[in-house]
C-alpha cells in the first residue's frame, strides 16, 4: 500500500526494554508508556479514534491475556479497538488502513510481551503446522540454524554468521499516528508513513527456498522501499540482516538492526526510525517488521520526514 | 477384493500434546495486596479519576487506564449481591454450598467468596456477611487465607446500595 488518500504519520512514540522484568506484570509495564505518548500530545483517550495492539497470550500464559491489557489504556467509554496476536508493527498496518477511514483520524498502537516468564524457543513452535511439525517441538533457534546453514550450503553470503541463543527480552512500545492536518497540530515533527506492504510466504519450511527473501522483497517493492537513506530492520537472529538487507537493496546504506522483545520488536523498530527522522538524522528510512519462522512474514514501512 | 476394504479409513484424530512452563509473576499491585493479605489485612486500591475502590486490585483502573496507587483498608464486611447454590461435589466442597459475589463495604467491584455457617435456604440478596480467616499460622501470599464469609447479625442491607451489581 503507498500514496494513501489520507496521509498518516507517527506523532509520539515511546518504548521500553529489558532483559527480565521481574515485579511489574504486562498492564503495569505498558501503562507509563502509552501515558507518555498520550501526554506528549496532550491528548486522552477520548480523543483517540482507533487503538490496536499487538502480543501473543501464549507467552503472557492465560487466554484472552490481551483484554486484560486494555486496563492499561482506559477504555470507558467505550472505546473502537481491535488486536492482533502479531507484533505491534503489523498492527501498526492495520491501524494505517483504518485511518483512511474518513472518520477516524488518530490511532494508538501498542505492543507488549514478557517471554522471560515461559520457555521462548518452545512457545514459538506452536506457530507451526499444528499436525505434523509442531509435535516435533522444533526450537525457534534450531529452525533460524537450519536457515543460517542453507545460506552457508548457497555459497552467495560469504560469512553467514552463526545462531545464537533467541534473544529474549521483556518490554513494549506504544505509538500514535495522526492524519494530514490532525499530525500537524499535534506534533511539529510527523514523520510520513508513505508506504507500508505485508507479504507472507508459506507456512511450511520444506516448500520454501530459505536462502532469499521473497516475502521482503514484494514488501519493499510494495511499499516504494528503494531510495531510502537508513533501515531500521526487525532480525531476530542475525543472519537474517544478510537476507533482509539482499532482498531490500540495501547494499551500503545504513542499517540499524534489533531483535527486540518478541511481538514488540518490529513496532519499536518503527519508533525507532521515526526518532531518527523527527531529529533530523535522515530523511527517508526504511522500518521492517518480522514474524513466523525464518522470516516468513515481511512488513515493510516507508518513513519520511516533512516536506 | 473391494476398493473400500483396502483403502485405509480416514484419520479423524491427531493427538499433539501440548505443556508450556511459566513463571507467573502477579505484578506490583497484586503484590502488596497478596502481602496484605499475609498479614491479616484486606487491602483495595481506589482510582484516582473516578474514585473506584477495587478489591482484589489490578493496579490500574480498567474504566479509567491510570495507576491506582491509593490503598485502604477494608473490614472485610460486605453484602451479598448475587449467589449461586451448588448441588453437586467439587473437590474439597460438599454440596450444597453456596458461592456468592460480595460487594465488599467500601469497595466498588463484587469479589466471589463462599458462604458457609447458614443454611443455603437463608441466604438472600442484601444479606450482610463478614469474612473468616484461616488462622495466623496459616496465612499466606493468598486469596485462599479468606476461607468463607459467615451471616453477620444484622438487618439486611436495602436494595439501593447493591442495585448496580446484581
Amino acid at each position: 500500500m503507498r500514496d494513501f488518500a489520507r496521509p498518516v504519520a507517527i506523532v509520539a512514540s515511546a518504548s521500553f526494554e529489558t532483559p527480565s522484568e521481574q515485579a511489574r506484570n504486562e498492564v503495569e509495564m505498558l501503562l507509563p508508556l502509552i501515558e507518555k505518548v498520550r501526554a506528549d500530545l496532550g491528548i486522552e483517550q477520548g480523543d483517540i479514534g482507533f487503538t490496536v495492539s499487538g502480543s501473543s497470550d501464549y507467552l503472557q500464559g492465560f487466554p484472552f491475556a490481551f483484554v486484560g491489557a486494555l486496563d492499561a489504556v482506559g477504555p470507558w467509554p467505550p472505546i473502537r479497538e481491535s488486536h492482533l496476536e502479531m507484533d505491534g508493527a503489523f498492527a501498526l498496518a492495520e491501524a494505517v488502513a483504518v485511518l483512511q477511514d474518513e472518520h477516524i483520524d488518530t490511532a494508538l498502537v501498542y505492543a507488549f510481551a514478557r517471554p522471560s516468564r515461559g520457555e521462548l524457543d518452545r512457545t514459538l513452535a506452536l506457530q507451526l503446522d499444528p499436525y505434523t511439525v509442531g509435535p516435533l517441538w522444533p526450537d525457534a533457534r534450531g529452525l533460524a540454524g537450519l536457515q543460517a546453514q542453507a545460506m552457508r550450503d548457497s555459497g552467495r553470503y560469504g560469512d553467514v554468521p552463526d545462531v545464537p541463543p533467541t534473544y529474549v527480552a521483556d518490554g513494549a512500545t506504544a505509538v500514535i499516528l495522526a492524519v494530514g492536518d490532525r499530525a500537524r497540530e499535534l506534533s511539529a515533527n510527523p514523520v510520513w508513513i508513505t508506504g507500508i506492504d505485508h507479504r507472507i510466504e508459506a507456512p511450511a519450511l520444506g516448500v520454501r527456498d530459505l536462502t532469499t527473501s521473497a516475502s521482503a522483497k514484494s514488501a519493499g517493492e510494495h511499499a516504494g522501499a528503494a531510495g531510502v537513506d537508513a533501515a531500521w530492520l526487525h532480525t531476530p537472529y542475525p543472519h537474517q540482516e544478510l537476507l533482509l538487507r539482499a532482498a531490500l537493496g540495501l547494499d551500503g546504506k545504513p542499517v540499524h538492526t534489533a531483535a527486540g522483545p518478541m511481538m514488540v520488536g518490529g513496532l519499536e523498530r518503527f519508533a525507532s526510525a521515526a526518532k531518527a527522522i523527527a531529529a533530523g538524522e535522515v530523511s527517508k528510512a526504511l522500518a521492517h517488521a518480522t514474524s513466523g519462522p525464518c522470516l516468513q512474514q515481511n512488513l515493510v514501512g516507508v518513513l519520511e520526514g516533512s516536506k | 477384493m473391494t476398493e473400500t476394504a483396502e483403502a485405509p479409513g480416514p484419520v479423524t484424530v491427531v493427538e499433539t500434546p501440548i505443556s508450556l512452563d511459566f513463571n507467573y509473576t502477579p505484578g506490583v499491585a497484586a503484590s502488596r495486596f497478596l502481602r496484605s493479605l499475609e498479614e491479616g489485612k484486606l487491602v483495595g486500591q481506589r482510582c484516582p479519576k473516578c474514585l473506584k475502590v477495587y478489591v482484589p486490585p489490578r493496579g490500574a483502573c480498567s474504566m479509567c487506564g491510570v495507576a491506582t496507587d491509593e490503598e485502604l483498608e477494608l473490614t472485610g464486611k460486605g453484602t451479598v449481591t448475587t449467589f449461586c447454590v451448588t448441588r453437586i461435589p467439587s473437590p474439597g466442597l460438599e454440596p450444597p454450598y453456596v458461592t456468592a459475589w460480595i460487594l465488599l463495604d467500601g469497595a466498588d467491584l463484587t469479589a466471589m467468596f463462599l458462604i458457609q455457617e447458614v443454611d443455603p435456604a437463608d441466604v438472600r440478596l442484601g444479606m450482610r456477611v463478614e469474612s473468616v480467616w484461616v488462622d495466623e499460622s496459616e496465612r499466606k501470599t493468598d486469596l485462599g487465607n479468606i476461607k468463607y464469609f459467615k451471616p453477620l447479625d444484622e438487618p439486611d442491607a436495602d436494595y439501593s446500595t447493591y442495585k448496580d451489581y446484581v
